[in-house]
């Protein structure tokens, strides 16, 4: 069987999609079992295909954006899980200084913009990343990421229209897991097909399997070379799932053991472990000490996480204002 | 007397109003089939049905404006946010339309709409999901905010708003009080609007708060009492319109004022206080009005930078001693 992809394609997917799920579930065990990480908290697990095809399909310095469930795509852009695990547990050393916590990772260094709160803003504030990139005519490509959930707010509306108006830089990516928080899509809306929402503003739109990394890459591609292209924005729908709740604290009565089952025989690990072994492009013994190895960095995450210090108190009124004599308030 | 929680008085309010009155609905996200993201209204789709509890998809600004319509049409709308923070969004509709309505219309359209959530922060939720907004809805001419402390309260007040208010009225709660409980009459009962509650009786100082705060507030009163010092604590309930009569009575019993509150400090609803009751009773102070607010900052989410951004009871403590010039 040969494969439209190479051996180091395949190898980065897995070593990739195993970080970020080696990851979640350690850090979800250090949440609830341990109580070490609080606040809202967002798993990845499930979607890992969407970072895997995205990041073989752009270049390092395409910028990223997406909502609360940050973690993966922190990792994915290149931020050390060592960061990401800090940031969880609000220590000094995590990616956001410990004040952006689960929802708020940021690490522009590695061209990652967060990590944001508000459902669909970020959509907007994506096209402002590209209506910047293609103003300073570089041909960076952003890629924007929301959720089905998020598809219902207005911003995505006058965002499109600005988008194809100006032919902006920019790759909407739906991460249509089908769920926003208890609401399945289609309670939301009339039109279920999320990426119909482009014929309105004659926007390019695909629909894509999420849980495929080749096909999300082949899809995005696509998209990207348009974009750099100056063809402007695409929408890309990801049907995708997650095998976790909401947040840590859904009880999931809206959806059936069975559903969750279903989509976990189609996990992006296992088929893409299949594909590798197929092709011999690994042995199973060499998967193995891939995974060893993931499991090494995680379990050394959570130690230099817990040795890190606590931002000061004084901490409270820094990061404020980039204006280092701003006259606070303080009684 | 039953001890139920907060959200369940809630819910009472909610459901006891709607049945009285068919053009009440409770529209929000998750509020119906999820039972609400904070089960503030569970069973009430199965008691009201879909026509009357109505799951919204996450479109703020769209769902507020069509309860605004049906308000100005002749309907009663609940609308809940999932949190205030999200109602940001909305915020067009309730500042532009809702509270506006009135006067634009030479007085010929009203808005008897109450939108309600959870206000505040909430542990370590980070800097989007923290805003106390009492101060931001305080600023508008046109509606009325409510901020309780406690079910009873927050019940009767609820059901105030809901049959008697013909105006917008913002009701702001707390995701961290919901499972607080108190006790609730059997019979039927409502709070007035713009009543401050006295909270507990006192000689010495007078202190001010109203939300989650009036935690912060009564337990520092215990700490005085320890000291022999008696606080008089009045919880507002209502930010606006802003009772400042009560608190001046109080000044001039104690003739000293501190008021807590989660709002960051500048323009926030001590400003206005310290500015009423320094107009009103200047003769009675004997000190200057002192405030404890959350840090001049968005809130930070790692557990240390919570703590040193929220009012606490050592800092109230320490600057209730310090308008009564007690040294130590
Ligand atoms: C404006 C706004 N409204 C509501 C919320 C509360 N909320 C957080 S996540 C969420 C569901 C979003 O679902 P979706 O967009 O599908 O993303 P997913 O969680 O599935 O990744 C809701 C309602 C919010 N954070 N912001
Ligand atoms: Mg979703």
């Amino acid at each position: 069987m040969s494969t439209k992809f190479t051996k180091e394609t395949y190898l980065y997917w897995y070593e990739l999609m195993q970080l970020i799920r080696q990851f979640e579930l350690k850090a979800e065990e250090m949440y609830k079992m341990a109580g070490k990480i609080r606040g809202f908290f967002h798993a990845y697990v499930g979607q890992e295909a969407i970072a895997a095809g995205c990041m073989t399909a752009t270049r390092h310095e395409d910028p990223f954006i997406t909502a609360y469930r940050d973690h993966g795509w922190a990792l994915a852009k290149g931020t050390s899980a060592n960061a990401c695990m800090a940031e969880l547990y609000g220590k000094a050393t995590g990616c956001a200084k410990g004040k952006g916590g689960s929802m708020h990772f940021f690490d522009v260094k590695n061209h990652f913009y967060g990590g944001h709160g508000i459902v669909g803003a970020q959509i907007g504030t994506g096209a402002g990343l590209a209506f910047a990139e293609k103003y300073m005519g570089t041909d960076n490509v952003v890629l924007a990421f929301f959720g089905d959930g998020a598809a219902r707010q207005g911003m995505l509306h006058e965002v499109f229209n600005l988008a194809m108006l100006w032919k902006l830089p920019v790759i909407f990516i739906c991460e249509n897991n089908n769920y926003a928080m208890g609401t399945s899509v289609h309670r939301t809306s009339n039109v279920i097909d999320i990426y119909k929402l482009a014929d309105a503003y004659e926007m390019p739109a695909d629909m894509i399997d999420g849980m495929s990394p080749e096909a999300v890459h082949d899809g995005v591609a696509r998209a990207v070379k348009r974009a750099r292209e100056g063809g402007g924005p695409t929408l890309l729908e990801m049907k995708t799932y997650r095998y976790k709740g909401h947040s840590v604290s859904d009880p999931q009565k809206y959806r059936t053991k069975e559903e969750v089952e279903e989509y976990k025989n189609q996990d992006p690990l296992v088929q893409v472990s299949r594909t590798i072994l197929k092709n011999q492009f690994a042995t199973e013994a060499e998967l193995q000490a891939i995974d060893a190895k993931i499991d090494a960095i995680v379990q050394e995450s959570v130690r230099f996480a817990e040795e890190s210090p606590w931002p000061d108190d004084s901490e409270v009124l820094k990061d404020v204002y980039i204006d280092q004599n701003y006259p606070f308030i303080t009684d | 007397m039953r001890s139920i929680p907060f959200r369940e008085a809630l819910r009472e309010a909610m459901s006891e109003e709607m049945r009285r009155d068919e053009r009440v609905f409770l529209m929000g996200e998750e509020v119906a089939e999820y039972n609400g993201a904070y089960k503030v209204s569970q069973g009430m789709l199965a008691e009201f049905g879909e026509k009357r509890v109505i799951d919204t998809p996450i479109s703020e600004l769209g769902f507020a404006a069509i309860g605004v319509g049906a308000a100005q049409r002749g309907l009663r709308p609940l609308i809940e946010f999932m949190t205030w923070n999200f109602a940001v969004l909305a915020m067009d509709q309730i500042l532009n339309t809702a509270s506006k309505m009135l006067a634009m219309s030479g007085g010929q359209i009203g808005c008897p709409i109450v939108f309600r959530g959870p206000n505040g922060s909430a542990g370590q939720l980070g800097a989007q999901h923290s805003t106390a907004f009492e101060s931001y809805y305080a600023n508008i001419p046109g509606i009325k905010v409510v901020s309780p402390s406690n079910g009873y309260d927050a019940k009767g007040l609820l059901k105030q708003a809901i049959r008697y208010e013909e105006d917008p009225v913002i009701f702001l709660e707390s995701e961290v009080m919901y499972g607080d409980k108190s006790e609730i009459p059997n019979d039927e009962y409502y709070i007035p609007i713009g009543k401050a509650a006295i909270a507990k009786p006192g000689r010495d100082v007078t202190i001010v708060s109203f939300n989650k705060m009036m935690k912060v507030a009564l337990q520092t009163a215990q700490e005085l009492e320890k000291e022999g010092v008696s606080a008089e604590v009045i919880d507002l309930r209502t930010i606006r319109p802003l009772d400042w009569m009560t608190i001046l009575e109080s000044v001039k019993k104690t003739n000293r004022l501190v008021i807590i509150e989660e709002q960051w400090p500048m323009c926030s609803v001590s400003s206005e206080i310290a500015y009423r009751i320094q107009k009103e009773g200047f003769d009675y102070l004997d000190a200057p009005i002192r405030r404890i607010t959350s840090a001049d900052a968005p809130m930070h989410y790692a557990p240390n930078l919570v703590t040193a951004y929220l009012p606490d009871v050592t800092r109230t403590v320490k600057i209730v001693k310090e308008v009564m010039y007690i040294k130590k």
